[in-house]
């Protein structure tokens, strides 16, 4: 419950701040209603800290058994999968067109393992990769270069694709079985399709799409945007074992691979009914294209302004998004002189994005455009003006002409294939 | 067929400014919304509804006033509308929220669908909706793009990581659903805002749905926020300045840095 104490001194900073309209000023004392949903802006505000969110202590558990920072190995999709539903006369059983490919370990795996490994230090304890597949491919010599001390490896024909019962259900199992302290798995669409299902069956607590991840007090301190990118949270989850978090792709920076060591291979048998699949993949395509994502949701936005002149100009930020598998976003100048469609105007009035990275071509730097994009990771401003505001939110800024800039970048591009 | 929708009100993140000088966000005045991939989940339900007959429940989690997006789903042409507030649900944080509206939707009667956007855009978690089938124990497909139904099958796009798949899957299941970019919103026209007005819409509180205060709130909530604060300004950008030789090399030299292409 929330509580304000005697300390308020009716100055009023709370009121405006609360998202939900939820706090009056009665006789100079803020009074909070039902509206209230307890997410604590007004906590952060108050001046004199005279607002408390009060949380009942839970009878306090005994973690000592729970030990290692895993992390789940995301592997890459098979092969795309025909249509066998379509393509097959009815009523005759239908064979599973599963093509034979190498998958592989995908490079989040080794972000994951590289920020898993500073936590499992901090703990002093292991660091585990968790192997769901249908044939190990000596995956135990990769993981070990990333300092992975364990590799527990379940293997089963049933893994031969992802699934969300039946991957859930084993990692359930093996969270059950081996008691790890804290657990990390991608922010991938299939980290996020199957963590929560974990963090449900388990009653455990999970934090999505982490930036930042530390070890506070001996727990797992998670750091993640917020409302949009505009503000930061640190999530801990005292109460509950494993701590699990999804972490955001691209963030953490891989370690420098150490080849010759090996994880320690440990095989672990668990029964997986084929009965547990209750959803069918018919048809798999595996595309380089962003598909049919939001500006708000690409991992790459490449973006321009009014220094891109002509509506005809603007189009060459298509074919450099194209090359680098982004999507071309827009100032407000820019769709209003008709470059682009709204759906893509980046900005206050348009879309909030935080992207990898965002690459901004003649754009000055409205502030109606700066707080559509700051929260980027990595912003690359070009502009011809060195004295453009853009620069003073950009990671990176170029001063030259974005016109001659532009082409050149794409033949490069293009040459490395 | 019975579907139910699950809708939140959110306030537009889109429209939260912030105070250049302090880098803290300025809230007020920051209108409510509904979530906009709870609006395309919500229209991929009526346009089931269309064509089988489906009948549509929404159901919304929130203080009072969300029940104007209840509102907005019935004037839309949901056939019921549910408003699940209660302050014993304040605090809630995933598991929470989804315990809450899986008991919600055990009330609801038999359902063969469960419909939500694949995130909220004031959170960003999309942990509620694969949470919720959880604790249901039915089938998810999350991330969809369109949903057809085969017989008793649905057949549903879906995303992947690098490309998408189409699915089968047999009711009862839940599917979290993204925002293609064709797509574009309904919005009711006056005579239907005006009847919907008139529309019953239940207000069920913890008890109604036999939830246990010790999973609700706070006190169910296994993850605790620590702290809010701005987000880290940027330091001062790396300039370069030169030819557009230079230019072209400082591009490619940043995006094989930050791996955006490979080396």
């Amino acid at each position: 419950m929330i509580e304000v104490s005697q300390k308020c001194i009716g100055c009023g900073k709370c009121v405006p701040v609360c998202p939900f309209a939820a706090i009056q000023m009665m006789e100079k004392k803020a009074v909070i209603n039902e509206a209230c949903t307890l997410c604590g802006a007004c906590v952060q505000i108050c001046p004199v800290e005279a607002i408390n969110i009060v949380r009942e202590e839970s009878v306090l558990k005994d973690f000592s058994n729970y030990k290692g920072v895993w992390v789940f190995v995301e592997l890459s999709e098979p092969e795309d999968k025909a249509s066998a539903h379509r393509a097959a006369p009815a009523g005759k059983p239908q064979a599973e067109a599963v093509i034979e490919g190498a998958r592989k370990i995908k490079p989040v795996t080794f972000e994951l393992l590289s920020a898993g490994r500073k936590l499992a230090d901090e703990l002093g304890q292991e660091l585990c990769a968790v192997v769901l597949t249908d044939k190990n491919r000596a995956y135990e010599k990769e993981l070990g270069a990333l300092d992975a001390d364990k590799m527990y490896l379940v293997e089963n024909p049933e893994f031969f694709e992802y699934n969300t019962d039946i991957f859930s259900t084993a990692i359930t199992a093996l969270v059950n079985r081996h008691k790890p302290a804290v657990m990390l798995y991608p922010a991938t669409i299939q980290g996020r399709d199957l963590a929560p299902r974990v963090a449900a069956a388990l009653y455990v607590g999970l934090t999505a799409d982490c930036t930042g991840l530390a070890i506070k007090d001996g727990l797992l301190l998670q750091s993640r945007p917020a409302f949009g990118g505009n503000i930061m949270a640190d999530i801990l989850s005292p109460n509950s074992r494993p701590q699990m978090a999804t972490v955001r792709p691209n963030v953490m920076k891989i370690s420098d691979p150490v080849y010759g060591k090996t994880a320690v291979l440990l095989r672990e048998e668990i029964k997986i009914d084929k009965t547990l699949r209750r959803v069918k993949v018919l048809e798999r395509k595996i595309t380089r294209e962003p598909g049919a994502l939001k500006i708000s949701d690409a991992k790459i936005v490449v973006s321009g302004g009014r220094g891109m002149k002509t509506k005809e100009k603007f189009k060459t930020l298509e074919e450099l998004a194209r090359l680098l598998g982004g999507m071309v976003g827009a100032s407000r100048a820019a769709v209003d002189l008709g470059f682009k469609e709204k759906t893509r105007q980046v900005g206050q009035s348009g879309t909030t994005v935080s992207p990898s990275i965002y690459l901004a071509f003649g754009i000055s730097g409205a502030v109606q455009h700066i707080v559509g994009m700051k929260s980027s990771d990595v912003i690359v401003a070009i502009n011809k003006d060195p004295g453009a505001s853009i620069f003073n939110v950009a990671t990176y800024g170029i001063v030259g002409d974005a016109h001659e800039i532009l082409p050149k970048l794409i033949e490069a591009l293009k040459r490395k294939g | 067929m019975h579907i139910a929708v699950f809708i939140k009100q959110v306030p537009d993140t889109t429209e939260v400014k912030i105070n250049p000088e302090t880098g803290t966000l300025i809230r007020a005045g920051v209108p409510s919304i509904i979530n906009p991939y709870d609006h395309f989940a919500l229209q991929s339900a009526l346009e089931l509804k269309k064509k089988h007959g489906f009948r549509v429940t929404v159901i919304s989690m929130g203080p009072p006033q969300a029940k104007s997006v209840v509102q907005l789903a019935l004037a839309l042409g949901a056939d019921d509308g549910v408003l699940l507030s209660d302050m014993a649900f304040a605090g809630s944080d995933t598991w929470a929220t989804s315990y809450a509206l899986s008991r919600a939707a055990k009330k609801s009667g038999k359902l063969d669908l469960i419909l939500c956007g694949m995130q909220a855009i004031d959170g960003d978690t999309a942990q509620v909706g694969p949470g919720v089938a959880q604790q249901l124990g039915i089938a998810q497909v999350t991330f969809c793009e369109h949903i057809d139904l085969d017989g008793k099958k649905f057949i549903v796009k879906k995303l992947i990581d690098n490309g998408y798949e189409v699915v089968e899957v047999k009711p009862p299941a839940l599917f979290t659903m993204i925002m293609p970019p064709d797509y574009a919103p309904d919005y009711p026209s006056f005579p239907d805002i005006h009847a919907a007005l008139a529309k019953p819409y239940q207000v069920w509180s913890a008890a109604d749905i036999g939830a246990e205060e010790r999973y609700l709130g706070l006190k169910g909530s296994p993850t605790q926020v620590n702290k809010i604060y701005p987000p880290p300004l940027k330091g001062k950008a790396q300039m370069t300045h030169g030819s557009v030789h230079q230019a072209v090399d400082k591009l490619l030299e940043i995006m094989k840095k930050e791996r955006f292409i490979e080396e």
